[in-house]
């Protein structure tokens, strides 16, 4: 299990999610990765890919005009 | 045990695809979604981008979509490969730059790929006989199967008791008499469909997912084609298409003059990558330069953003022009009149 960030900053939606689902493809169930974006529509958008495709949201947090979402892969 | 056979339903995040994935799936058939970016789609980016339109929620229809589905959604981006679809579309555009039929068969062939990479057997779409004027009639819908590829191996269950039999129905993986015969612009069977599957809230029926079809956003494609003297773009330049009034006050730049916070905003992320007008003395919008501009030019630019500021109807107006190739620098004009900003100017 490791710990991974992606960079998905003054990208709209739905290229951070996309970056997420290309990078989440690349790592093992266990790993973690943590997302930081500018646009709020990946609070509704990356959550909602997570759910269909089986991973879990740890934690979603803005502060800034930056939001980081933390997955766990599964 | 009989075998499961597999679909991927190309999803817009409208009612028809979601539909068409619905009555597979009610055919016991196992299906994932595929959503793909062109970089022209509706779908958040405008929503994204202006403030006033914070208060309402945002979602992805796609991925909304295949919630409801309980389906996996495969989101991919197409951008660079779709840059030829637009720029050479071997059966034209339709009423704006939309080359709608070029596109579904190069969707359907990207989707005959995915298919074949991941072993799936089939593809659905939520296509309806005679619902689009370019790429749904009954002439075209026969040449999306062939030029595709996909041939046989493509099927459309909510018209397909219109259409000759597929694969799928003549192997029996899926019974032809449980598929539809909707055909025509008329959205009341889906939406009595809808009601029957239980999906009170779907998007916009009329569909409209894309930018190209839009009168406005297309004439500032060609615009900024002609300026440039070619018919190329990158991502950056179909995203600020989408964003603020577009002037033109001579043939060799362009003003993008945000229209409200949010918009100025997101264009202060391109202020490195284009020179820029500001306002100081009053309240005002963020201007990008598109072209090559002297002082004169920009100058008088300063006059027309200053136009657009809380400061119009004063005297002067103080801003700061910030070049990419030098310091930035203030300066004192007079807010062009009214009438001075020139109709024409307006792409």
């Amino acid at each position: 299990m490791s710990e991974h960030t992606l960079d998905a900053r003054r990208l709209l939606c739905p290229m951070p999610v996309i970056k997420t689902q290309n990078k989440v493809n690349e790592l093992q169930t266990g790993d973690t990765l943590t997302v930081t974006c500018t646009d709020p529509g990946v609070l509704n958008d990356i959550p909602a890919w997570c759910r269909i495709n089986g991973h879990e949201v740890i934690s979603a947090s803005e502060k800034d005009d930056e939001i980081e979402i933390e997955i766990k892969v599964c | 045990m009989s075998k499961q056979y597999k679909a991927a339903a190309l999803i817009s995040g409208g009612l028809d695809s979601l539909l068409a994935a619905k009555v597979m799936l009610e055919q016991g058939i196992h299906v994932e979604g595929i959503n793909f970016f062109t970089g022209f789609c509706v779908e958040g980016h405008t929503a994204a981008i202006r403030k006033k339109q914070q208060d309402k929620p945002k979602r992805n229809n796609a991925l909304w979509s295949a919630e409801q589905l309980g389906i996996k959604l495969h989101i991919i981006d197409i951008v660079d490969e779709y840059k030829d679809v637009l720029i050479n579309p071997k059966h034209g555009y339709g009423a704006n730059m939309n080359p709608c039929l070029d596109c579904k068969i190069f969707m359907v062939h990207k989707a005959l790929e995915w298919i074949q990479e991941n072993d799936f057997d089939f593809i659905i779409t939520g296509e309806v006989m005679g619902q689009r004027p370019m790429s749904q009639r009954k002439e075209t819908m026969p040449v999306v199967a062939n030029e595709s590829g996909a041939e046989d191996l493509l099927l459309r269950p909510l018209c397909a008791k219109n259409l000759p039999m597929t694969k799928p129905e003549k192997e029996g993986w899926v019974e032809r008499e449980k598929l539809l015969a909707f055909h025509g612009r008329n959205r009341k069977p889906q939406m009595a469909l809808a009601k029957d599957f239980g999906f009170e809230d779907y998007a916009s029926p009329a569909g409209g997912c894309c930018f190209l079809t839009d009168e406005n956003y297309s004439k500032k494609l060609v615009d900024l084609w002609q300026a440039r003297s070619s018919r190329d773009y990158e991502m950056d330049d179909i995203m600020l298409l989408k964003v603020g009034r577009h002037l033109r006050p001579k043939p060799y730049y362009k003003l993008i003059i945000g229209r409200e916070e949010g918009e100025n905003k997101f264009m202060q992320g391109y202020t490195k990558m284009f020179s820029s007008i500001k306002t100081v003395s009053h309240a005002g919008p963020l201007c990008l330069v598109d072209g090559a501009t002297d002082k004169d030019d920009l100058e008088y630019a300063a006059q027309i953003v200053a136009r657009y500021s809380q400061g119009k109807n004063e005297d002067t107006v103080t801003l700061q022009i910030n070049r990419l190739d030098s310091e930035p620098y203030e300066i004192t004009v007079k807010p062009l009149a009214a009438d001075d900003v020139k109709q024409d100017w307006h792409v």
